[in-house]
């Protein structure tokens, strides 16, 4: 029993981490209507920042205030100068771009960081909390993250359901023509959500980077792993968001606690899969009619 | 389209001879350009060093990949994120026949076609439901899940693990010569593969099958109105493109004399892809130039990064951010792909050699249609 | 009409053709040097040699060091006037640890570098599948960067020889001080599920006895999460812990442990336990604002084993590659990789010495199995005529602050069913300008 808990309690900290890099995709997604592949580098990138400033002697929350700004100003300048000549292109030429960058920014981030992983500070503690004598798999900082992604989820869904930002950004990225004609400011809606989504991005860094180390390449499988949480929730909903994120998680875990940590991988094609048949646009995505 | 084939036909008959004689003449074309290109591939391969001929078998198997994927993802409108896991079926296939059965290498070839082709159905079967992100996201888990099966511990022993297979390098005939490169046989095997593959290819999307394919790509529910079985024909194009990409597969096995986990990342299935954006969506040819790009542009980054006097981090990385660039650049500057840049520069001559004749030199560029509703676009709202 | 696309498949192919020949015409010289050029890549100034590395990639963290601190090394031996005059020039080309890039790299240093050896290729996976070709084009294969013990088989590979201890012999030592230092106690393993960690498990077995081990846990590389099997391993009770882990995961499984609440004793493979690199990636844990650590706490009394000295011991060898270091690759962290990448090429200079003044790749691995070479290593090599293995074992230590404090006698065995000895050659001093003595 205490196995199955902690196994349980092992997949929701790994799949809220899974949830914040399915919410940045679903943001961008939201508003520009690309699968963002270089939200892995933009992330990782913004994520060394935050490691330099803690390096240097900062806090953990100047270190966070540093991923997030860089963040926002990283995504707005990705989108004006590399993802907008591709929008009126096919969509596989922007994200053959996004692929291109996730590619270069690894590189850079090579050239001026090095290889070596870092570790990272967690902002509370990471032993576990003791419940009756059992040290359970979670641990004051888990409960941060979970509280992070959760505050992170309620404020996209107010902002995309209940305000006049959130209804212009959805409008430019589904009708751009008809909102274009009605006044919306388009370009300006497609770099707003590429920042949004960029400081979305850049707060997952931050959550997983204790977890996972600081490298060129310690987000890898995060990424992954948080596009399938993406797709399983659906692409439109950050509430699917977090809900694949956490499915999968627990999907893996048991996988991994039960059958073997071989299988894990083999694992979330299964989870995807099972999810894909029943609902093909995802657990939360719109059953789309097509009109002829 | 089919719409207008079928009015077309009122005189039936006339017309299945015309269609008849064109698909024979047609037939006769391809055949001429696939012998042509085999002199050409002869005489190169004949030329250059034993390494060059190396990359040459590289850039023919990786030929007969992206050019599998572009019938799929460039004329069928699917996105695929899994070639790679496909290829890796291919690879261990060639490679366990190899290793345990004195099979001639054709046969081995073509089993592992048919093993591929078969892995193809199921996931076609699957595949041909979704849309979209959510495809890429199936076929994305496909490429990272596939390959983890080498280490699962009831086939280690028949897979190797993580360190994989290796292959015995293929034995050029006696009657070559004591001296014949091994390379040069190796390279032999890829390209007859890769003109095999583009001929087959290219008779294929010519004919009706390719325009039925374009139909579902273009309008899903305008071809299912004309009684086309959108399922069907999707599941038939992924069977035939993994099947090329299990002969890819294959020739990486005898061209690389190995099959092995680490061969088939997940950067792999991803350069599959940038390879067919990159040469020209949905052209034959542009898969060959996609091909070229995936081995040259490595090589060449990594001469340039060992020829400058850099410090270890940047020299590690310079070739990687190479890469990266061409990618950014040649998609932002060619957005139709080389092919694309090449068709488009050819117009511009031609337009200015005799300005009257535009319209006979216009081109019927589906590829702006083929991009619009392709893959990773949603579209549907 | 559209041309067909074979056709304009055909032109894309000529174009090719046309540009490889011309740069094939233009990529034939050999770059001659007279009669001092003894062999392919030899020249009278120059000795070429090349290696495949993960430079970029899932593997690169931790090991694309190796190469840099190897270049250092030559670098150093080259400004003090060369090996008979020659200087070395070492080509490391990134494979991203794909074996298919891995054959590629290879078959470039071979036909158009020309390299006369290649040297240190690094990884089970990737060079397993250049083995058998450097064999077959008879070109030397000295000292590769894994401890498979697949390198060392002279009449199928005679070309080929590994460097450090294979790690079957260090599952034996390991396993042998567990059994000793540990009766009755439970034992869990932890291990990387590759050769690496399969081997290491094997010589563990043979000392370890079955009815002690209370659970075997494995991991794949490139995944992240390990919580699942240290939560089993914790449930275990286990008193002592063997891990067969890289550094990164070395880290995660400790700090997964302090999540629970769980403190065994580890024991930690060579690989794994490099003191400054855990400390690296354990840093936040064991500090508040901006104070480095000497030493993570979390880190204090793992027991490993050693076959070199230890990043932050004093003596001649570490103040020999310190003064490279700050010298060439002042950039780096000094850690157990640097030392390793120095160690390896310090052995390839001895080679390369007694291979003579005019070497061939024949009179090379004459040269290496007819050796007696000593050098940084705690342990002699098994080179001779019938083994073509590295260092024969290793030594048993304890991690301290931020560096492996040796315990009793280094030991070596075999890599089968022999015993374990103590050895007592010691360990000789670094030469006085670093370069190995002649002869």
């Amino acid at each position: 029993m205490v196995r199955f808990v902690n196994l349980t309690l092992a997949g929701i900290t790994s799949g809220m981490v899974f949830a914040t890099v399915a919410l940045a995709l679903v943001l961008i997604w939201r508003s520009t209507r690309i699968v963002n592949f270089a939200q892995g580098g933009m992330l990782m990138v913004t994520t060394f920042l935050a490691w330099t400033v803690v390096d240097a002697g900062g806090s953990y929350w100047v270190a966070l205030a540093a991923a997030l700004a860089s963040g926002l100003v990283l995504g707005a300048v990705i989108e004006r100068v590399v993802i907008r000549p591709v929008e009126d292109k096919p969509p596989l030429n922007a994200v053959i771009v996004t692929l291109g960058l996730f590619v270069l920014l690894q590189a850079g981030a090579g050239m001026v960081w090095g290889d070596t992983p870092h570790s990272y500070p967690p902002a509370f503690g990471i032993r576990g909390l003791s419940v009756g004598g059992t040290r359970l798999l979670l641990s004051p900082n888990d409960l941060f993250v979970i509280g992070a992604v959760g505050a992170v989820m309620i404020a996209l869904t107010v902002l995309f359901v209940r305000t006049d930002l959130g209804l212009r950004l959805r409008a430019a990225a589904f009708a751009p023509e008809i909102a274009r004609l009605l006044g919306v400011r388009v370009g300006r809606m497609l770099t707003l959500g590429w920042a949004l989504a960029a400081l979305v991005g850049s707060l997952a860094g931050v959550l997983i980077a204790p977890s996972v180390f600081v490298g060129p390449t310690q987000f890898d499988a995060v990424l992954v792993f948080g596009f399938t949480a993406a797709v399983i929730g659906g692409l439109d909903s950050p509430v699917g968001a977090v809900v694949g994120g956490l499915l999968l998680g627990c999907a893996l875990s048991y996988v991994s606690g039960y059958l073997s940590s071989d299988l894990v991988t083999l694992g979330a094609l299964a989870a995807l899969i099972a999810v894909l048949l029943v609902r093909p646009n995802g657990l939360f995505g719109a059953t789309t009619g097509r009109r002829v | 389209m089919i719409g207008t084939t079928r009015q077309a036909a009122a005189p039936a008959r006339a017309a299945e001879r015309a269609r008849l004689a064109l698909g024979r003449y047609r037939l006769v074309r391809h055949a001429l350009g696939a012998a042509a290109a085999l002199v050409a591939l002869y005489a190169l391969t004949s030329a250059v060093s034993p390494y060059r001929d190396l990359q040459i078998a590289q850039a023919a198997y990786l030929t007969c990949a992206v050019a599998g994927l572009t019938v799929l993802t460039g004329l069928g409108g699917q996105i695929s994120l899994g070639h790679g896991a496909f290829m890796a079926v291919g690879a261990y296939t060639t490679a366990l026949l190899l290793n345990h059965r004195s099979w001639p290498l054709a046969a081995v070839l073509a089993a592992a076609v048919v093993v591929t082709a078969a892995a193809g159905t199921a996931v076609g079967a699957v595949a041909a439901r979704l849309h979209g992100p959510y495809l890429a996201g199936a076929t994305l888990a496909f490429a990272v899940g596939l390959p983890g099966l080498a280490n699962y511990e009831p086939l280690l022993d028949l897979l190797g693990g993580q360190n994989g297979l290796s292959v015995t390098p293929p034995v050029p005939p006696a009657a070559l010569g004591e001296t014949f490169p091994v390379e040069r046989w190796q390279a032999w095997i890829a390209c007859l593969g890769a003109v095999l593959t583009l001929f087959l290819l290219a008779n294929l999307v010519r004919g009706r099958f390719g325009r039925t394919l374009r139909a579902t790509r273009d309008d899903e529910i305008a071809a299912a109105l004309h009684g086309v079985r959108v399922a069907r024909v999707r599941i038939i194009a992924t069977v035939v493109s993994a099947a090329c990409a299990g002969l890819a597969g294959g020739l990486l096995a005898v061209a690389t004399t190995l099959a092995a986990p680490g061969a088939f990342p997940l950067a792999l299935s991803l350069q599959l892809i940038a390879a067919i954006i990159i040469g020209g969506l949905g052209s034959l040819a542009g898969a060959v130039w996609g091909a070229l790009v995936l081995v040259f542009v490595p090589a060449w980054a990594s001469d340039l990064a060992q020829s400058a006097d850099l410090s270890h981090n940047i020299a590690s990385n310079l070739p990687l951010a190479l890469y990266g660039l061409v990618l950014i650049v040649v998609t932002l500057v060619f957005p139709r792909g080389i092919q694309g840049g090449l068709r488009a520069a050819r117009t511009a001559l031609a337009r200015r050699r005799s300005p009257r004749d535009d319209a006979a030199h216009e081109e019927a560029a589906p590829h702006d249609t083929a991009a619009r509703d392709t893959a990773v676009h949603g579209g549907d709202s | 009409m559209k041309r067909p696309r074979l056709a304009r498949a055909t032109a894309a192919l000529t174009a090719l053709a046309l540009a490889a020949s011309a740069t094939a015409a233009c990529g034939s010289g050999d770059g001659g040097g007279g009669d001092r050029a003894s062999a392919p890549g030899v020249t009278a100034t120059t000795v070429t040699i090349g290696s495949h590395q993960p430079l970029t990639g899932p593997a690169a963290p931790g090991y694309s060091a190796n190469s840099a601190a190897s270049k250092a090394f030559f670098d150093y031996v080259n400004a003090n006037g060369g090996i008979h005059g020659r200087k070395i020039v070492y080509k490391y080309v990134d494979d991203v640890y794909n074996p298919t890039q891995t054959v590629g790299v290879v078959q470039k240093l071979v036909l158009q570098d020309k390299v006369f050896a290649i040297f240190n290729g690094l990884g089970t996976p990737t060079h397993s599948k250049v083995v058998g070709y450097l064999n077959a084009q008879r070109v030397p294969d000295l000292f590769v960067a894994s401890g498979c013990g697949c390198w060392d088989q002279p009449d199928k590979h005679p070309y080929t020889f590994g460097w450090q201890v294979d790690y079957v012999r260090e599952g034996k030592i390991l396993g042998e001080h567990v059994r000793r230092a540990f009766p009755g106690k439970k034992i869990a393993y932890f291990y990387q599920n590759d050769d690496f960690g399969q081997d290491g498990v094997k010589g563990l077995d043979k000392y370890i006895p079955a009815s002690q081990v209370v659970t075997r846990q494995s991991y794949q590389p490139g995944g992240t999460d390990v919580s699942a099997q240290v939560q089993a391993i914790a449930q275990s009770k286990a008193d002592v812990v063997v891990l067969f882990t890289i550094p990164t995961y070395t880290a995660l499984f400790r700090l997964a442990a302090l999540k629970l609440g769980y403190s065994p004793q580890l024991v930690v493979s060579n690989v794994g336990s490099d003191p400054v690199t855990l400390t690296g990636l354990l840093e936040s844990y064991a500090k508040r604002g901006g104070t480095k650590v000497k030493g993570s706490p979390l880190i204090q009394g793992i027991i490993t084993d050693a076959y070199l000295s230890a990043p932050g011991s004093d003596d001649s060898w570490i103040r020999l590659f310190r003064k490279i270091h700050q010298q060439y690759i002042p950039q780096l962290p000094f850690n157990g990789n640097i030392i390793y990448g120095m160690s390896v090429a310090y052995t390839f200079v001895q080679a390369l010495q007694a291979a003579g003044p005019n070497p061939t790749r024949k009179s090379l691995i004459e040269a290496l199995e007819k050796s007696q070479f000593r050098g940084p290593g705690l342990v002699p090599f098994a080179y001779s005529k019938q083994s073509h293995a590295g260092y024969i074992g290793a030594q048993i230590g304890v991690i301290k602050g931020d560096t492996v404090v040796l315990q009793g006698q280094p030991l070596t065995t075999d890599a089968g069913d022999g015993p374990i000895r103590p050895y007592t050659g010691g360990q000789p001093e670094a030469p006085a300008n670093g370069i190995p003595p002649q002869g």
